[in-house]
């Protein structure tokens, strides 16, 4: 038994088949970041932190002639998502039933998978994580309400990058409100997504945790995420009537080459934006 | 390019840089492992000594090359990983680890994890008429 102490539930085998098998499908669904940036790991649990390959200078030991540095190193954050669960919806599934209600278990995988994403693009201070947003230079390109001029902020994003030496294939990460407004409007008789299909050669990306939208290379070697304990269910404890679990992960992120990446703001949060 | 690299079962425009590095990768597993077989079966049949000694010691430079092909895709293919976790470097027997790693399934030997690992190449939005 290891620390998630899943044998300790009083959960069926098929009731736990039927929990990851929700649980995975969530997550593939929400997670835009494992979808564009390189992925390291995972490295397992006992692992606690990333090399930078950075130092810097402590003071010295008591003996003359010796010099002394510090390694640096990002840690991993662990985030937990806890959630409840009907025993009597459990058991249900070992009788067959096909739609049990894990609606906890949706929402709690939906909001680690958030969590995950916020940190790689807006960044996540407590943990250390500089975002790709926050750490792409220069100003964001501005987008508003009107969507048939999105075409035009891709646009410009990709042509900031191509100047900065950033070849492709280029991608774009759709936060939610960019997502509806570019299916929802139509220019020239297509969806505007459309015409922004044919600009970027790399994957366009449903990304919920992203505010506005990130137009970013995929060429590889710019992102990285590096994961050590990857999603993992674990048991907590239960009573008559429910079971409590928990899904978790431990991560970092680190931003390698920021010009990679151009923010696209809406006009009231760029002025924000610090 | 080498008819083994041309094996794509789909159309390249399709398929993600992540995958057709895969597809390379496994098609070199492939060939890696055909040359053991090959080597193998030489070895055994050649009469001259020195010859065989050859055979043998590049049939072992096949199953170096086999392990370390093996170990790029295990860094990027979290099934992959997971599985090689519970079959490899194991005591007893296999098909009863295969009923541990069920177990683990449903929540007592495996190490838990879902297995959703990196996700490049697929969950990029189908833009209908792009």
């Amino acid at each position: 038994m290891n620390n998630l102490q899943r044998e300790l539930a009083p959960v069926s085998a098929a009731a736990w088949a039927e929990i990851e098998k929700e649980a995975a499908r969530t997550l593939k669904t929400t997670l835009a970041a494992r979808k564009l940036v390189d992925f390291s790991g995972p490295h397992g649990v006992a692992v606690s932190a990333v090399g930078t390959g950075r130092t810097r200078t402590v003071a010295a030991p008591s003996q003359s002639g010796i010099e002394a540095r510090l390694r640096a190193a990002l840690p991993l954050v662990e985030l937990r998502v806890p959630f409840e669960l009907a025993r009597a919806e459990l058991d249900a599934v070992e009788r067959g039933a096909k739609d049990p209600d894990l609606d906890a278990l949706i929402a709690a995988a939906q909001a680690i998978a958030k969590a995950e994403d916020h940190a790689v693009f807006h960044g996540y201070a407590a943990a250390g994580i500089r975002g790709i947003c926050e750490a792409a230079p220069g100003k964001p390109v501005s987008i508003t309400d009107n969507y048939e001029d999105y075409p035009l902020a891709v646009a410009a994003a990709l042509t900031r990058l191509r100047a900065g030496g950033v070849d492709g294939p280029y991608a774009i990460a759709l936060g939610q409100q960019c997502y509806t407004g570019l299916t929802e409007t139509t220019k020239g008789g297509y969806p505007v997504i459309q015409h922004v299909r044919r600009l970027v050669d790399g994957p366009i990306v449903w990304a919920p945790a992203v505010e506005g939208a990130v137009v970013l290379s995929t060429r590889g070697g710019d992102f990285e995420l590096s994961v050590g304990q990857d999603f993992s269910l674990g048991y907590l404890d239960h009573g008559k009537d429910a079971v409590r679990l928990y899904i978790q992960e431990s991560f970092t992120f680190q931003p390698l080459s920021p010009q990679a990446a151009v923010p696209l703001v809406y006009g009231a949060k760029a002025a924000k934006r610090r | 390019m080498a008819a083994s690299s041309a094996t794509l079962h789909e159309d390249p425009a399709k398929l993600s840089g992540e995958t057709v590095d895969n597809h390379r990768a496994i098609v070199s597993l492939m060939e890696e492992l055909e040359a053991v077989d090959w080597y193998s079966q030489r070895m055994e049949a050649c009469e001259n000594a020195e010859l065989a000694a050859l055979l043998a010691h590049n049939r072992n430079e096949e199953e170096e090359h086999f392990a370390m092909v093996l170990e790029w895709l295990r860094r990027r293919d979290a099934n992959l990983d997971t599985q090689l976790k519970t079959y490899l470097f194991k005591e007893g027997s296999i098909i009863a680890a295969e009923g541990g790693a069920a177990d683990g399934a449903a929540g007592a030997a495996s190490d838990g994890s879902l297995g959703i690992g990196s996700l490049r190449g697929i969950g990029s939005l189908d833009v209908a008429g792009s």
